[in-house]
């Protein structure tokens, strides 16, 4: 079974964010990059599932500028078999992702896509579910258990009440949330290696998709923030406070 | 303009937060209708018809829709919400999970977790885990719209007299069906909706430590969530999160125990009206952000809150 990950060039998450003083957005010069969390648990569960013998060819995906050949790499080392950059240097929204990650699946006809649950720098949570949707697949998204039998997936979903089992027919889109597993770190001679991985480069016109986006970001403020209160002596003052200045018990 | 707002319920009652979602179709004008899709949820169609502001009730009952789908709801409101202008629903892991299928199958974008409308077509969402808030406006002829409870102020769930209309569409995909769950039952008030919530770190410990927040929750009658790193080490389950990743809360009071105040904690707490933080560390992040800071022992500070509040309640 052939295995379709989708993994996204993203800011660190240990990077502390700042916006630009001109409100246009982001500062992203000289910002460590990444691959994005979710992403990593996708790559990791993939592995994992060729490993069982479940899945016999991985093949990653990445939308974005030419440096996100570094997070395909990444992706090789850690058990991919072989990438593909769809590179482009303009803004990709979900939607225009989502239709290229579906012209990526008519060619490479997967059974299984792994994406993750959400981007941490846009917070969007859409993409797999939009491809899902544009390929008329089925969707387990923010997986925490992802279990293959014949021609079925059943995933288990981290859901607000609590978690939901469902079973989809493959091929199917699932969606990775933080619990699914741990992603290993890739060996140095795994690194190596990955360098000689095959790695496919297209244009978004090769694939036939406009990524012009719908959504356009008028200006990016910094959170109004919150200034730290006051430290308190003991619990009984704590109490006090609670109830007579902050008068929120 | 017409604005299609999704209920958020459990077949038995509709939750608070579709009223929040009601506001926010409410700040951006016109008329308003929900469609409430389930199973056996007519009494969940009486309660939105109570709402304020709301014209027009359509229920869509039937067992295709029984344990919301996406790939049924999302072909249910993409039929139904393409005469509207607007589609809006919770930002909770329902709406999360169908609406970008809506609107990829309208072919428009989607705008995810609003916190405010500054128009009909320009919205205002957090960005990068909250560290950024992005004014963004879409050009698409349908907006639709995910829209983060906390944000807005629930309107009446009283008062309102909308007129209901069934459907009989079935959309009924075929591509996945209902296994199991395993819900969380609890009788304490639902993490997003509290005015007090009470949260445990990894300085808990383990699960059993749970215990004395229990008590001091009962006292409050405040929900109780926790840190990733809690819920990571099997001390409480998933649904208890909060953060970036998990539930967004916004309480009068939000009591933070043992936890560090890592920035994803931060993004799911941060809008709450008064923080507290007990942490045996001085230099914890969360003092930062905290109004009331006792830097402690947990295992000595929360049973002695336990004993003062006793004494004031
Ligand atoms: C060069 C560049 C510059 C950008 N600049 C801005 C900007 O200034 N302001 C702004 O608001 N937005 C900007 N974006 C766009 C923003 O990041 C998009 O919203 C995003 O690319 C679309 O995915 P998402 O974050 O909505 O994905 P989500 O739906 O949150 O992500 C879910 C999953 O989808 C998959 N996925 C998503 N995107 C990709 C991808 N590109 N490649 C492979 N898999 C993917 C991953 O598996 C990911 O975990 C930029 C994008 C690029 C490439
Ligand atoms: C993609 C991604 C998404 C994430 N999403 C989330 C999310 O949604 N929510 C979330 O919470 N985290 C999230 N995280 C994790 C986050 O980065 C932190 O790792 C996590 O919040 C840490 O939890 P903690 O504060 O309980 O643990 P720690 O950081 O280990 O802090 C424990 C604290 O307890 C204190 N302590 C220990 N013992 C005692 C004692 N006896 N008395 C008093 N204090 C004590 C310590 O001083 C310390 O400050 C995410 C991370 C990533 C990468």
């Amino acid at each position: 079974m052939k295995v379709l990950v989708a993994v996204k060039r993203v800011i660190d998450y240990n990077v502390k964010v700042r916006v630009k003083p001109d409100n246009t957005g982001v500062d992203l010069a000289n910002v460590k990059m990444a691959m994005n969390p979710f992403c990593e648990i996708a790559v990791e569960e993939a592995v994992r599932l060729k490993e069982k013998g479940v899945a016999s060819e991985i093949v990653v995906v990445s939308i974005g500028p030419k440096a996100s050949q570094e997070q395909i790499r990444t992706a090789l080392a850690l058990g991919a078999d072989r990438g593909i950059h769809v590179e482009t240097d303009e803004e990709v929204q979900s939607l225009e992702a989502a239709k290229l990650l579906k012209a990526v699946v008519e060619k490479e006809e997967p059974k299984l896509v792994i994406l993750g649950k959400q981007s941490i720098d846009s917070d969007n949570n859409q993409t797999g579910q939009m491809l899902a949707a544009l390929t008329g697949m089925g969707q387990g998204t923010f997986a925490s258990e992802v279990v293959i039998e014949d021609d079925k997936v059943n995933v288990t979903r981290e859901v607000d009440g609590g978690l939901m089992t469902l079973s989809l027919s493959l091929p199917a889109v699932v969606t990775t949330d933080l619990r699914l597993n741990e992603p290993r770190y890739a060996s140095l001679p795994n690194i190596m290696k990955a360098k000689k991985k095959p790695l496919d480069a297209m244009s978004p016109a090769d694939l036939g998709v406009d990524v012009a986006p719908r959504l356009s970001t008028l200006k990016v403020e910094a959170p109004a923030g919150r200034q730290a209160g006051v430290k308190v002596e003991d619990v009984a003052e704590l109490v006090d406070k609670l109830k007579n200045e902050a008068k929120v018990i | 303009m017409s604005i299609l707002v999704i209920a958020e319920h459990d077949n038995s009652s509709l939750k608070q937060a579709t009223l929040s979602v009601v506001a926010a179709a409410k700040a951006i004008g016109g008329d308003i209708d929900v469609l409430v899709a389930g199973e056996n949820c007519g009494a969940v169609a009486e309660a939105a018809a109570k709402a304020e502001g709301v014209a027009k009730v359509l229920v869509a009952d039937n067992a295709a829709y029984g344990h919301f789908l996406g790939e049924n709801l999302g072909d249910l409101v993409a039929e139904q919400g393409k005469n509207y202008s607007h589609i809006l629903a919770a930002a909770g892991t329902t709406g999360k999970d169908f609406m970008p299928r809506v609107a990829a199958l309208l072919d428009v974008a989607q705008v995810s977790d609003i916190i405010r409308v500054e128009s009909e077509d320009t919205f205002v969402r957090p960005i990068y885990a909250g560290n950024a808030i992005a004014t963004v406006k879409a050009s698409d002829s349908i907006k639709v719209v995910t829209v983060r409870p906390t944000g807005f102020d629930p309107v009446a769930g009283e008062g309102g007299s909308a007129s209901v209309e069934q459907l009989d569409v079935v959309k009924d995909a075929g591509l996945s069906s209902f296994v199991s769950e395993q819900k969380a039952e609890s009788d304490r008030p639902d993490l997003a909706s509290a005015g007090i919530v009470i949260s445990g770190g990894r300085g808990m410990q383990n699960g059993d430590n749970f215990k004395m927040l229990e008590q001091v929750a009962d006292l409050l009658g405040a929900g109780i969530g926790a840190s990733r790193a809690a819920v990571d080490a099997g001390f409480v389950p998933n649904d208890m999160q909060v953060g970036q990743t998990g539930k967004i809360v916004a309480p009068q009071l939000y009591i933070a125990v043992g936890i560090s105040g890592a920035i994803q904690h931060l993004a799911g707490m941060s809008d709450s009206k008064v923080i507290v933080a007990i942490n045996k560390d001085e230099e914890a992040p969360i003092f930062q952000v905290a109004d009331y800071g006792l830097v402690a022992d947990l295992f000595e500070a929360v049973p002695q809150l336990e004993e003062e509040l006793k004494k004031v309640l």
